[in-house]
């Protein structure tokens, strides 16, 4: 039905999609998978004529085509729907249904008995019922999901994208959506379908394409495509792969005391957390494994007091943290080093200098009055220690390479003296040679005694650089990977693991045993924006 | 040869570009300076330099409350409501004395603020929205405290009105000693700098733990207490209480100020010196044209001129 190849598409400085052939076959659900930046957003936008490919060939029904808007692609009966449903919330259902396209009655006017009963019709042939007067707004995220796959039918859709459409529904919702999936596919609808989760795949997909830094990979029938080959696909690691030694800059083990400094037990985050408890000792490198959207950005979130908790708690020390508040989370010795360093890391246009001492601030002023000459000398040691490469402390950090700026956040929190760093994909987007230092100085923290919890989406590096490796899927610790399991091995093979049906038993369980949901990407600000603390100097 | 030079072109063109953005509105109060010394007549005399600055006065105050508020990546509608509010208020407490008076015409600004900064802070209103609203609140409060325009006889007013020291207006010297004060809190306090963390990168400040709301409810509290205080000033100056007019159109004469001194709206940043010439620059463009005979409405093309192109500096610095 839609066929591309050899298709080609470069950014600046990046190349997303080097050679990629794709097919999308009428009658079939065809799931496209990969970890972040492996190419599927832009894949998924050159098909639906968001973005002009540089190089290769699109085909829609036989015939080379090319979309130069995304309304060319909707009027050939290509439609998308996207995490975020776009439609028009304080519009009633069917107006939403018929938007562009009322059935009109005499004088030219909208005929609303008509567009209602239609509208009617045509959700509940998809096995919905609501009142289609309702303004949109007012029904569940599901459903309104659903209406927005009603009208991607309803415009003689031929082919449906589904950008991970299950990110935010609850499971009952899901089961909905599958059914509503398989009357597209008997209807001889192509459906390409993107998730991270293995179960829904394996439920609802027919074939599988995944691609890896812009190449495809694999591609081929997933009936018959094993879990554990998958996923060592979408991480490019083989099982049973001879592990070069050395590879990382991490050392051996740490010799980790025996009281637990932070202890978390039951987080939960509606959609996003199921009761995910850790504790991390000091002296000791903790990983957090899982693919993407598995909950481990929003684990790290939820303990630095950055997510608003549904349940559960953070102890440091013996000492309860106050929940929800950065600053109580803060002073109790927590740091995290946010995975989005552009927007919620560094502040641009400040220089190297406040940067470092943004946190430590109420701690280096008097009576609300600067000091100086003190946060002189404390960047000064940082700059040195951690070899920052700047014009000098008053350079906007801005303007500093990718490295250098996570070294400077790296600052910021090591001058606060914390007794716990979370580090979100510490290397992540920079240079090898700072991503070896910032590796190396994780090791040296953790032998001065910090507790580390580390995310990687690198098998090797979160392997090599941890003690232990706590895994999680779909919000909720699945396995946790102790002493001779710390091996990639046994990392691809938990993350595959099915549901119900763990490798082995683990040490910490969460108490539900199937989990709800787990979004797709932390949220940008949301409802973290209520959590601001209060605590000052 | 040809490609070095072009280069060479740009890059000078750029650096043309960042000088015009750092001393652009100082160059422009020079110029608009020079230009009256010569041609205008009776320009350089220390009565017209009085009239100037006591004009200016009230606007560079309620200004660099402006200021913080667009640093923080806000804004501030309610100020020239707030002005009409505090001289409201003033006249109708003067009879427990001037100082009395004048303390709960601070108050009132500090309360509209403090309304301000929660409704933006704490419930998640855009700032646009949530000063939109105490604008029409505080303009009404101050009708209903004081239904029309009323003499302020009270001599200690009018000293603070038309008094001076050494020759310089105490008006003046309040708007000075205030510019200061803001100027020293942007540069060497905690306040400040958080104020700029938050407004350059608001979850880059919520993570590293700052206390946004509290920052955020400070910051128009200022900027309430700043315009009631421009309130007083302006009611002294007039001898007069007039909560209908006074103080109306205030809040874009303050944002004008900021912006064309150089604080760019996306926030982040602050520059209080350059808010300071961005006021003095529009009164003398409009002392310019006035005694030249200009009618008004070229005044107003004029200050439509000078934002035109401090908005475009602003969007060429947003773009690097």
């Amino acid at each position: 039905m839609l066929t591309v190849t050899g298709l080609c598409k470069t950014f600046p400085g990046v190349r997303a999609l080097s050679d990629v052939d794709f097919t999308a076959r009428a009658g079939e659900v065809h799931a496209l998978v990969g970890e972040n930046g492996a190419g599927k957003s832009t894949l998924i936008k050159v098909l639906t004529g968001v973005y002009q490919p540089d190089a290769g060939e699109l085909a829609y029904d036989g015939s080379p085509v090319r979309f130069a808007t995304p309304l060319a692609a909707q009027q050939a009966g290509i439609s998308t729907i996207y995490q975020e449903v776009n439609l028009v919330p304080l519009m009633s259902v069917a107006r939403n249904l018929f938007l562009g396209r009322e059935p009109r009655g005499r004088l030219g006017l909208i005929d609303f008995r008509r567009m209602h009963r239609e509208a009617r019709e045509t959700l509940r042939g998809l096995g919905v019922e609501v009142d289609v007067r309702r303004p949109l707004r007012e029904l569940g995220v599901g459903t309104q999901q659903m209406v927005a796959l009603a009208r991607a039918v309803a415009v003689d859709a031929r082919v449906v994208v589904m950008d991970e459409p299950t990110s935010s529904l609850e499971p009952r919702e899901v089961r909905t959506l599958f059914g509503v999936i398989r009357t597209l596919r008997d209807r001889g609808i192509a459906v390409v379908y993107v998730s991270h989760r293995m179960d829904e795949l394996y439920e609802i997909c027919d074939a599988v394409t995944v691609l890896r830094d812009g190449r495809v990979v694999h591609t081929g029938q997933l009936a018959g495509l094993e879990r554990l080959k998958l996923v060592s696909l979408m991480l490019g690691r083989e099982v049973g792969e001879v592990r070069a030694e050395g590879l990382t800059k991490f050392s051996g083990t740490h010799d980790a005391a025996a009281q637990p400094v932070l202890e978390a037990t039951g987080l939960t985050v509606r959609h996003q957390l199921a009761g995910v408890s850790l504790s991390l000792r000091p002296g000791e490198v903790v990983g957090l494994g899982g693919l993407l959207g598995s909950g481990r950005s929003e684990t790290a979130k939820a303990v630095a007091g950055a997510l608003p908790l549904d349940d559960g708690g953070v102890v440091v020390a013996g000492v309860p943290v106050r929940p929800g508040s950065t600053a109580a989370a803060i002073r109790a010795g927590i740091s995290l080093l946010p995975e989005d360093r552009k927007s919620e890391g560094i502040v641009p246009g400040l220089s190297v200098r406040e940067n470092i001492a943004l946190a430590a601030l109420p701690g280096l002023s008097r009576f609300g009055l600067v000091d100086d000459a003190r946060i002189d000398r404390i960047v000064d040691t940082f700059m040195k220690r951690l070899r920052i490469k700047a014009a000098g402390p008053h350079q906007k950090v801005g303007e500093l390479s990718g490295g250098n700026q996570q070294k400077v956040l790296l600052a910021r929190w090591l001058a606060l003296h914390p007794k716990v760093l979370l580090l979100d994909e510490p290397t992540r987007g920079i240079d090898v040679g700072a991503k070896a230092e910032v590796q190396a100085l994780v090791d040296e923290l953790a032998d001065d005694g910090l507790a580390v919890l580390l995310i990687s989406s690198d098998p090797e590096e979160l392997i090599e650089g941890s003690d232990r490796v706590i895994v999680l899927k779909d919000g909720a610790v699945v396995r946790e990977l102790t002493g001779d399991e710390v091996t990639e091995d046994g990392l691809l093979r938990a993350i595959a693991a099915e549901p119900g049906r763990p490798a082995e038993p683990t040490r910490l369980a969460p108490p539900a045993a199937t989990p709800t949901a787990a979004p797709a990407s932390p949220p940008a600000a949301g409802p973290a924006e209520t959590s601001a603390g209060d605590s000052d100097g | 040869m040809a490609e070095l030079s072009f280069t060479q072109g740009t890059l000078d063109r750029a650096r043309l570009l960042r000088l015009s953005q750092e001393y652009g509105v100082y160059a422009g109060v020079v110029v608009l300076l020079l230009f009256n010394f010569v041609f205008t007549a009776n320009f350089a005399s220390a009565e017209n330099f009085r009239t100037q600055a006591v004009q200016v006065a009230p606007v560079l105050i309620v200004a660099l409350g402006m200021a913080l508020a667009i640093g923080t990546e806000g804004v501030d509608l309610s100020v020239g409501s707030v002005m009409a509010l505090s001289t409201s208020l003033l006249s109708l407490y003067l009879g427990y004395g001037p100082w009395v008076a004048t303390l709960i015409a601070l108050v009132g600004g500090a309360l509209i603020g403090v309304a301000n900064g929660a409704l933006v802070a704490f419930v998640g209103v855009q700032p646009i929205v949530a000063t939109l609203a105490l604008m029409v609140a505080a303009r009404g409060l101050a009708l209903v405290l004081l239904p029309q325009l009323k003499d302020v006889r009270d001599p200690g007013m009018a000293a603070l009105g038309s008094g001076d020291v050494l020759g310089v207006p105490y008006l003046v010297l309040i708007a000075a000693a205030l510019a200061l004060l803001v100027a020293f809190a942007v540069r060497r306090t905690t306040f400040g700098r958080q104020l700029l963390a938050i407004g350059d990168s608001r979850p880059a400040a919520r993570l590293a733990g700052l206390p946004v709301r509290r920052v955020l409810v400070v910051v128009y509290v200022c900027s309430g207490v700043l315009a009631a205080v421009a309130g007083v000033l302006a009611t002294a100056r007039l001898t007069a209480s007039d909560p209908t007019s006074l103080g109306t159109l205030m809040e874009l004469s303050a944002i004008t100020a900021v912006v064309v001194g150089g604080t760019p709206l996306s926030g982040g940043r602050v520059r209080i010196g350059g808010t300071v010439a961005g006021a003095v620059l529009i009164q003398l463009l409009t002392t310019t044209l006035v005694k030249h005979d200009l009618p008004p409405s070229w005044t107003q093309i004029a200050q439509a001129v000078v934002i035109v192109g401090a908005v475009y500096a602003a969007r060429e610095r947003g773009k690097r």
